[in-house]
C-alpha cells in the first residue's frame, strides 16, 4: 500500500508521530495552505455547522415541497411519527434518519445548505454528527474537530478517487459523505486514527458500486432517502470500528477501488438520468395532487 | 482544494452546478455590465435547458443578475423580484455548439450599453466564462478582472502593464484577443488584488481605449 502524500495513511502516520488526533493534522494542513490562523478556521467551521443546524431544523418544522412535486414533506412526516412514539429502534436512531431527510429536502427545495461534499449528499454529515453528538453530550468544540476530520477524509477521497456522481456514481457522493461521517464519528467518540481508517473502509465498502440515477435529473428521488441511508451507514460503521472490528483492507485501497469501480459504471448510471430508477415509470400519480408530478 | 471546498460552499440548493454556478454566472455578467440590466435574454444550453427548471437554474441566473450571492435565500423568489424591479427578461433554449453541457448565453442591455456573455458551470459552483461580445476568453471569476476593448495596435499591452506595474499590481494572467490584425481587440487581465479607482481611471484615459470594464472577485456565500 502506498504511503504517498495525500493518502489517509500519510495523515495517519503524521498523527501517530505527533501523538495528536487526525483533526489536528488536517487543521494544521489547512492553516498552512490558506495562511489563516487555526482559530479563524475553527470559527469558519462553526459558521458552516450553524447553517447545517438551521437546515436540519427547517425541514422538520415545516414540510418541504419541491418544484417537481417529487419531494413532499417526508422529513416532517418522520418527525411526527417519532413524536407519536413510533420509532423502531428508539428516538435517537429515528431522529438521525429524520435529520438526514430534512437537510436533503431543504436542499431539493432551494433552501440554504452546506454542500458536504456535494449538495446532493448534504444531509449525511449533519445528521450523523449532530445526532450522535446530541446523544452522547459532545459540545461544539469537539464537533468542530470532527468536521475537520470529515473534511480531511473528503480531501483524500477527492485525491484518490472522486466526489462527483457524474464521475463515480452515488458511491462517490452519498458514499463519500458516509465515509467522511463514519471517520469523523470515530474521532468524536475518542477512537484512534487507526479506527478512523477502519470506519472509512467499512463505510465505502458498504456502498461499492452504488449508481447515480436521479429521476428527472434532479437530486430528489432517490437521492434524499439515500442521504438517510448514508447517515445510518456512517453510524453503523463508526460503531463497528469503535467496538474493535478491523477492516481487512486499508481505507486508501478501498477509496482507490471505489474510484476504479466508478469509472467502470456505465454512463447511464452516472447522473445522466438514463438508467436505473431514473427511467422507471412513476407510480401513485392520481393521488399525489402535485400537478406536474407526472409531466 | 481545501477543507472548506469539501465542507462547503454554503449555498442555496439543490445543485452546485445548476444552482450555485448559475448564480455566479449571472453575478459575473452583472458586474461586467456595471449596473443592473434593464433587459436580459437568457439562452439555456444542454443540461441547463433539459433539467434547469427543476434545479431552479433560471431563478439562479436571474438572482445573479439581480446582485445576489449563491447563499442568498431570496434566490427562489428571483422571478418575482425581477418583475418588481422591471427587469425585462426572457428564456430560450439554444445550441451553443461543442461546449460544456451546463452552459448559458446572456444577452444584456442597460441604458445605451449592450453585452453578450457566454459561460459554463463546470462543477462545485466553479464557472468558466468563454465568450464576451464574440471574443473568446477563459475567465473563472476567482480573480479581480479588468477587460479592455480597443482598436488593435502596437504597444497597447505595454501601456496597460506599465500602469499596473507602477501601481504595484501583480498580474495573474493576461490575454489579448482580436477580431483581425488591426481590427477590434479585447484584453483580459486577472489581478492578484483589487485595483483602485485611480488605476481604473488611468486605464480609461489611455489613448484609443474604447471601454474599460472591471469585475471584482466573485463571492461564494458563508
Amino acid at each position: 500500500m502506498t504511503h504517498a502524500q495525500g493518502t489517509l495513511a500519510s495523515y495517519r502516520a503524521e498523527a501517530e508521530e505527533r501523538g495528536v488526533a487526525l483533526s489536528r493534522v488536517f487543521l494544521d494542513g489547512e492553516a498552512r495552505q490558506s495562511g489563516k490562523r487555526p482559530e479563524v478556521l475553527e470559527a469558519l467551521m462553526l459558521d458552516r455547522m450553524n447553517v447545517m443546524r438551521q437546515a436540519v431544523a427547517r425541514g422538520l418544522a415545516k414540510p418541504q415541497h419541491s418544484r417537481s412535486g417529487l419531494i413532499r414533506g417526508d422529513a416532517a412526516r418522520m418527525d411526527r411519527w417519532i413524536e407519536g412514539g413510533g420509532s423502531l429502534l428508539g428516538p435517537a436512531f429515528s431522529r438521525l434518519v429524520a435529520a438526514a431527510l430534512s437537510v436533503a429536502e431543504v436542499n431539493a427545495c432551494m433552501g440554504r445548505i452546506v454542500a458536504s461534499p456535494t449538495a446532493g449528499a448534504c444531509g449525511v454529515l449533519p445528521a450523523a454528527l449532530f445526532r450522535v453528538a446530541e446523544e452522547k453530550g459532545c459540545g461544539d468544540e469537539a464537533l468542530v474537530r470532527a468536521f475537520f476530520t470529515a473534511g480531511g477524509i473528503g480531501l483524500v477521497i477527492e485525491k484518490l478517487a472522486s466526489l462527483s456522481g457524474a464521475e463515480g456514481g452515488c458511491q462517490a457522493e452519498v458514499g463519500s459523505a458516509s465515509a467522511m461521517a463514519a471517520g469523523a464519528l470515530v474521532e468524536l467518540m475518542g477512537g484512534t486514527p487507526v479506527q478512523v481508517d477502519h470506519a472509512v473502509a467499512f463505510a465505502l465498502a458498504n456502498v461499492m458500486g452504488l449508481i447515480c440515477d436521479p429521476v428527472k435529473g434532479l437530486v430528489e428521488v432517490p437521492c434524499v432517502k439515500r442521504n438517510a441511508m448514508g447517515a445510518v451507514n456512517a453510524a453503523a460503521c463508526a460503531e463497528m470500528a469503535l467496538a474493535g472490528m478491523e477492516s481487512v483492507f486499508a481505507a486508501d485501497a478501498v477509496i482507490e477501488t471505489m474510484g476504479k469501480v466508478g469509472r467502470r459504471i456505465p454512463e447511464e448510471y452516472r447522473e445522466t438520468a438514463r438508467g436505473g430508477l431514473a427511467v422507471l415509470p412513476l407510480s401513485g400519480c392520481e393521488s399525489c395532487g402535485q400537478g406536474n408530478f407526472c409531466s | 482544494m481545501g477543507i472548506f471546498d469539501i465542507i462547503g460552499p454554503v449555498m442555496v440548493g439543490p445543485s452546485s452546478s445548476h444552482t450555485a454556478g448559475a448564480v455566479r454566472i449571472g453575478a459575473f455578467a452583472r458586474k461586467l455590465l456595471g449596473e443592473e440590466p434593464a433587459s436580459a435574454v437568457l439562452g439555456l444550453h444542454g443540461s441547463f435547458a433539459a433539467t434547469g427548471e427543476g434545479h431552479g437554474t433560471p431563478l439562479a441566473l436571474l438572482a445573479g443578475l439581480l446582485g445576489m450571492d449563491p447563499d442568498d435565500e431570496g434566490i427562489p423568489a428571483a422571478r418575482e423580484i425581477a418583475l418588481e424591479r422591471g427587469l425585462d427578461f426572457r428564456f430560450e433554449d439554444v445550441d451553443l455548439g461543442d461546449v460544456h453541457p451546463n452552459s448559458v448565453r446572456l444577452q444584456l442591455a442597460s441604458g445605451g450599453t449592450e453585452l453578450t456573455v457566454s459561460a459554463s458551470s463546470v462543477g462545485g459552483g466553479r464557472i468558466r466564462v468563454f465568450d464576451i461580445d464574440g471574443f473568446q476568453v477563459d475567465l473563472d471569476g476567482v480573480y479581480p478582472t479588468v477587460l479592455l476593448a480597443y482598436p488593435d495596435r502596437a504597444g497597447a499591452v505595454a501601456m496597460v502593464t506599465t500602469i499596473l506595474s507602477n501601481a504595484g499590481m501583480n498580474i495573474a494572467t493576461l490575454k489579448a484577443h482580436r477580431t483581425s490584425r488591426g481590427g477590434q481587440a479585447l484584453m483580459a487581465v486577472e489581478l492578484d488584488h483589487t485595483p483602485t479607482a485611480g488605476v481604473l481611471n488611468a486605464l480609461r484615459h489611455l489613448p484609443h481605449m474604447d471601454q474599460v470594464r472591471f469585475v471584482p472577485r466573485l463571492g461564494f456565500g458563508g
